[in-house]
């Protein structure tokens, strides 16, 4: 049970932080070169990326699960700790903020400097679209088959990020103008988090240990991999002060 | 850039991402963990504890480049 919320949860706000970055880049797109050619390649890109989740998930579904969890937990560690290091480093100021205006400015003006199609398929607003979707749906496609596969369920992480693209969606087309407001920074700590204690969990699992207090270890992983990280985002944010302090002073 | 690099580079950033270490480091924290469960030893804390390190060792290195703009996932 436990399991299953963490494993949709997961999913939910992984899809959510991707839908955003994809949203902004179809909006730039579609307001600037018009929605045909865009609506087309988010299509386009939404049918490449089922055709992924379908191929990899019966897959994986098939495989001997022990086997399964070292692998994915593998994976998701390796995910998960890049996620996690990216969100403390821009916690800590070591990264600039993600800014979903800025993103929005920089990709309108290169689509008006595009030279236009007159005739068929926009080819400029196809390629762009299709691309910021295919690139970052990929991303949550990863997370939806391995977090979903080592489970043997990949149904219900599919359900956490189905009901993400939908209520982004529907975000977007309320605003008509890019999620800047969205937290993207602490959804992607969180997801950090999520994913690295899946990661220690089924990689364990799939090793042989046997956690101490069995499925309940889970809850146990993910409050130490937090806490892990704040601190963490508290050294960093130290060490970017005294970074500053030293170039004021030189 | 040749497809097929393009490509195997697109993976590598996909995966294994800005630091190689962290890979290489839970390949190794997931071989030692198989390694004792084989000799009979439920060193269940031995991953968290790899990972813990892992953790602090990517952060602090990337803590010691300056920032940079832009903002990629």
């Amino acid at each position: 049970m436990t399991h299953n919320f963490v494993v949709v949860l997961a999913s939910f706000l992984a899809c959510a932080v991707e839908m955003v970055e994809a949203l902004t880049i179809v909006l730039a797109v579609g307001v600037t070169r018009g929605w045909r050619s865009t609506l087309i390649a988010v299509g386009a890109a939404l049918g490449a990326l089922t055709l992924v989740v379908a191929a990899l998930g019966p897959t994986l579904a098939v495989l001997p699960i022990d086997g399964l969890r070292l692998i994915v937990g593998g994976l998701l560690l390796v995910f998960g700790l890049q996620w996690l290091r990216k969100a403390i480093l821009r916690y800590g100021g070591f990264k600039a903020l993600h800014d979903e205006d800025a993103i929005f400015a920089e990709e309108e003006r290169a689509a008006r400097a595009a030279s236009p199609d007159r005739d068929g398929l926009d080819w400029y607003a196809f390629t762009v679209a299709f691309k910021g979707v295919f690139l970052e749906g990929l991303e949550v496609a990863f997370i939806v088959v391995t977090i979903g596969g080592a489970q043997h369920n990949v149904a219900l992480a599919a359900i956490g990020a189905v009901g993400a693209a939908l209520v982004v969606l529907a975000a977007g087309l309320l605003v008509h103008q890019p999620l800047s407001r969205v937290p993207e920074n602490t959804i992607k700590f969180v997801v950090g988090v999520m994913l690295t204690t899946f990661g220690v969990f089924w990689a364990g699992e799939g090793a042989g240990i046997e956690w101490p207090g069995q499925d309940v270890a889970l809850l146990g992983v993910l409050g130490y991999v937090a806490a892990a990280s704040i601190v963490l985002v508290a050294a960093a944010r130290r060490r970017h002060v005294r970074t500053l302090a030293i170039a004021v002073a030189a | 850039m040749k497809p097929i690099e393009s490509f195997a580079r697109f993976w590598y950033d996909f995966i294994v991402g800005d630091d190689w270490r962290v890979a290489i480091g839970v390949a190794v924290a997931i071989a030692v963990t198989v390694f004792a469960v084989d000799r009979g030893a439920n060193w269940w804390w031995f991953l968290p504890a790899a990972v813990g390190g892992l953790l602090a060792m990517t952060v602090l290195g990337g803590a010691r480049q300056p920032a940079r703009s832009g903002g990629e996932s």
